[in-house]
């Protein structure tokens, strides 16, 4: 067995594998199927300060090999979080990470305050990238000025490890990636979803409620992988990668490309499983190759 | 209820009339607990068109022979694979997933089964465990066209079964809501599956008359475990997964303008 703990900042992975936002639930939708505590980190939903009822149906649509949502963070708000959820996953034996969004400064800065104060939770990722809200989300992920000034916020008020979700929806990944570390992240995780559309021609109506949605799955992989990389080069913070990771081969190339860890998100839809079969497929890899440690392969991508 | 993953047997795929198959599936293990409104999400071969898992509601499980039933209408890429699938093929599933329809009270005596199109699956199912149970299910079964109509001598084991066809080629022309049984006998409990449309006459039906109605949406679905939030609908206490809180809805508690 290969040694497969990393680290995102003050954060001890015993695997790279975490699960992706609004992809699984927060985790106990999964028990049946695996021992979540299994995974290295699991990310829990979306969470804003104020319940939000998220967009109107439909919205999903099935693309080749992957698929728009455009859920718009529906959740119960961080009160209910800590009061009816918190309680019962708390003391699941891995990270469990708080993704935490909102529509102004303000918004994420009081929710990130509030998540602070759980000492079950270790690390949240700040959402600067749903493309599926109207305000906020997305528009201060797609700046370095909105991006650095939000981090910068939620810094001051959050002590634990900060790592920031940054959008693929802009020209230069990599710029925003710095802003953010210059603001005191320590880490980014990318990409979250490509905003993109589907129609149906025989109605001529758009298929989502909200006309855009945010693709995810297989199809993404390519343009996550060129992301993640630009970016590991770029910044000294660690990286975490997800974008159309299905299986361990996925996950191994976003570590060779410089993640320090992976995120897995469409593919929980697919196979509940496959978190589990992730961790181990990268073991594998690692004994294959006669490495002791998947800290061996990060950023290890021989370009010459 | 506990959820499985399993890898199940095809043990006949069989073409029905019109556009539908009968899909059977077994296991050398004796197959899990599932009850009626239920459903699997089944995973077809992951290719780009088909990269989703489909949702397949139960049709019936034999016990005496372990076969789960899947009745399945042809309609894009997915369920085409699904139809090529022959015997000994092996068919990965999630289930059983969602709620289920809910018993009758004491009181509840007369029960109607409403189903429209490959909508009637989940009626065969119910209509077993209610005859189980020491009730006897009426159903009524709508279709465009007799070929249309599925598994009808399956339904008469369990009940009287009256049909509308919409060409007046089986049974009463018209749509289910336009049956003079209706009009003959009042019903204590109303249970639909269909197209939306007629879920929701039905529906407009049962609340004129007074009568309870739980129906089953069908709503495009991602994870089918309530993790994904994509295939919600607008009940009275906000959106909730037709997955996970679904897809068994009492329609008191749907925003239906009915």
């Amino acid at each position: 067995m290969a040694d497969l703990t990393t680290n995102i900042g003050k954060l001890v992975m015993k695997n790279p594998v975490m699960t992706a936002s609004g992809t699984f639930g927060y985790g106990e939708e999964f028990s049946d199927f695996i021992d979540i505590s299994k995974i290295g980190g699991i990310i829990v939903k979306g969470t804003t300060i104020k319940h939000r009822e998220g967009n109107p149906y439909p919205r999903m649509a099935e693309t080749p090999s992957g698929m728009l949502n455009a859920v718009g963070l529906q959740n119960k708000g961080v009160d209910y979080f800590i009061e009816h959820i918190y309680p019962r996953i708390k003391d699941t034996d891995t990270n469990i990470l708080v993704n935490v969004s909102g529509s102004t400064v303000a918004d994420y800065v009081a929710t990130a305050e509030k998540i602070a104060a759980l000492d079950h939770i270790p690390a949240i990722e700040l959402n600067i990238s749903c493309p599926n809200v109207k305000e906020g989300g997305m528009a201060f992920g797609t700046s370095c000025a909105s991006a650095e000034s939000v981090v910068s916020a939620v810094r001051k008020a959050y002590g634990k490890t900060l790592i920031v979700k940054l959008s693929p929806n802009v020209t230069n990944i990599a710029e925003i990636a710095l802003a953010v570390e210059a603001a005191g992240a320590d880490s980014v995780s990318l990409i979250n979803t490509i905003m993109g559309m589907a129609i149906n021609a025989e109605k001529r109506r758009p298929v989502l409620s909200t006309v855009t949605g945010g693709l995810s799955g297989a199809c993404v992989k390519p343009i996550a992988l060129r992301m993640v990389w630009q970016v590991a080069k770029a910044v000294k913070i660690p990286v975490v990668g997800l974008g159309g990771i299905m299986n361990a081969t996925d996950a191994v190339e976003f570590l060779l490309a410089g993640a320090s860890a992976i995120e897995i998100g469409t593919a929980n839809f697919i196979d509940p499983t496959i978190t589990i079969k992730v961790a181990e497929g990268i073991n594998d890899y690692l004994e294959r190759h006669g490495f002791k440690s998947v800290k061996d392969i990060i950023g290890q991508l021989e370009t010459a | 209820m506990r959820k499985y993953l399993l890898d199940l047997t095809v043990s006949s795929n069989e073409k029905l009339s019109g556009n539908y198959i009968l899909m059977k599936l077994t296991s050398e293990e004796k197959l899990p607990e599932m009850l009626p409104g239920q459903f699997a999400e089944v995973r077809v071969d992951g290719s780009p068109s088909t990269f989703l898992r489909r949702p397949i509601s139960i049709h019936y499980v034999d016990r005496n022979t372990n076969e789960l039933w899947f009745l399945i209408q042809l309609v894009g890429d997915g369920t085409r694979k699904l139809a090529d699938l022959k015997k000994g093929d092996l068919l990965n599933v999630m289930l059983p997933l969602g709620n289920s329809f809910s018993m009758p009270t004491a009181g509840q005596k007369e029960l109607l089964l409403v189903g429209g199109g490959v909508g009637t699956a989940p009626m065969l199912m119910l209509g077993s465990v209610l005859k189980s149970l020491g009730c006897e299910p009426t159903f009524l079964l709508g279709a465009r066209s007799k070929k249309d109509l599925l598994q009808l001598d399956k339904f008469e084991a369990y009940g009287n079964v009256f049909v509308t066809t919409e060409d007046a080629t089986y049974g009463e022309k018209g749509f289910v809501t336009n049956h003079s049984i209706l009009k003959q006998k009042k019903f204590d409990k109303i249970y639909t599956c269909g197209p939306t449309p007629m879920m929701k006459a039905v529906a407009a039906y049962a609340s004129k008359n007074g009568i309870e109605c739980e129906v089953s949406l069908e709503n495009t679905m991602a994870c089918g475990i309530g993790a994904c939030l994509c295939c919600v609908t607008d009940t009275k206490e906000g959106h909730k997964c037709v997955c996970s809180d679904g897809p068994v809805f009492n329609i008191k508690d749907l925003k239906w303008q009915i």
